[in-house]
């Protein structure tokens, strides 16, 4: 197994269990972190593909991956507001009681 | 495949399932900041310093904190009763398995073209910085944008609006 197979598989371990966090769990902020860890996984596949590819010297996946981080702050910043304005209006943040459109 | 990268993954990994897992949303927290650090250590690891630093410093000291701010203003710690997960944890359980098993699989059948080691790039802040201002200029100043719009709206949805609440 090659250096890089073992991060590759490692990431999707990582996907698996976000993937899994974001679609069981109750809790909204929960099924945000799972989206985080799912995000942060396919970070790890730019940066091993960076490191082990071809070319390094031209920054591509390192590039791609710090964009990825900061496109994740901004999601988890609008997430999270987003998930205290909803708790706000429901009084819950369990995300199968909050199965009503209107506010 | 070094002794420190399979310390690492198994340190990412159990932070990973423990944030998933857990009962207590704050204890989930701290599980997911210690994934987020094995991911910062790995990203070292492959010889990427700044995004490896970046990391910390945005997921390990930002992101981790804004969630449990928002714990805390959710009160979601305080339930200790109470089903954790949704009643068809057994479709996403599955769903999810089958999407480790349909990348596992990829990956492991895949023949790569490329070298089992090649040797740890140099590169520098300082080369980095280049490449932003110079190729990257453009992406730069989109995320610019989009962080600033990201945070107005955030700040926007999150507020407390006194006379459109019922």
């Amino acid at each position: 197994m090659t250096p890089l197979t073992g991060y590759l598989l490692v990431a999707a371990l990582l996907f698996a269990i976000g993937l899994a966090g974001a679609l069981t769990r109750r809790n909204a902020i929960l099924v945000l972190i799972g989206i985080e860890l799912m995000l942060n996984a396919a970070n790890l596949n730019l940066i091993a593909f960076w490191r082990y590819g071809p070319h390094p010297e031209a920054l591509t996946g390192l590039m791609f991956a710090v964009f990825s981080i900061a496109v994740a702050a901004a999601e988890a910043a609008v997430g999270l507001g987003l998930v205290i304005s909803i708790y706000r209006h429901t009084k819950t943040v369990e995300v199968d009681e909050i199965n009503r459109m209107k506010g | 495949m070094t002794p420190a990268f399979y310390i690492l993954a198994a340190l990412t990994l159990a932070g990973g399932l423990a944030a998933v897992l857990l009962r207590n949303v704050v204890h989930c927290a701290l599980a997911v900041s210690v994934a987020f650090a094995g991911l910062a250590l790995l990203f070292l690891n492959l010889d990427a310093q700044f995004a490896g630093f970046a990391q910390i410093l945005i997921y390990v000291g930002a992101v981790a904190i804004l969630v449990v701010f928002a714990i805390l203003l959710t009160r979601s710690s305080e339930e200790g009763s109470g089903r954790v997960f949704s009643n068809r944890w057994l479709a996403g359980l599955v769903i999810a398995a089958a999407v480790f098993a349909v990348l596992g699989w990829a990956v492991l059948h895949s023949t790569s073209a490329l070298p089992a080691e090649t040797a740890a790039p140099a590169v520098n802040v300082h080369d980095i910085g280049t490449a932003l201002m110079g190729r990257y200029v453009l992406p730069l100043e989109i995320v610019a944008l989009l962080l600033t719009a990201a945070l107005i709206g955030a700040v926007i949805v999150a507020l407390h609006e006194r006379e459109g609440a019922k």
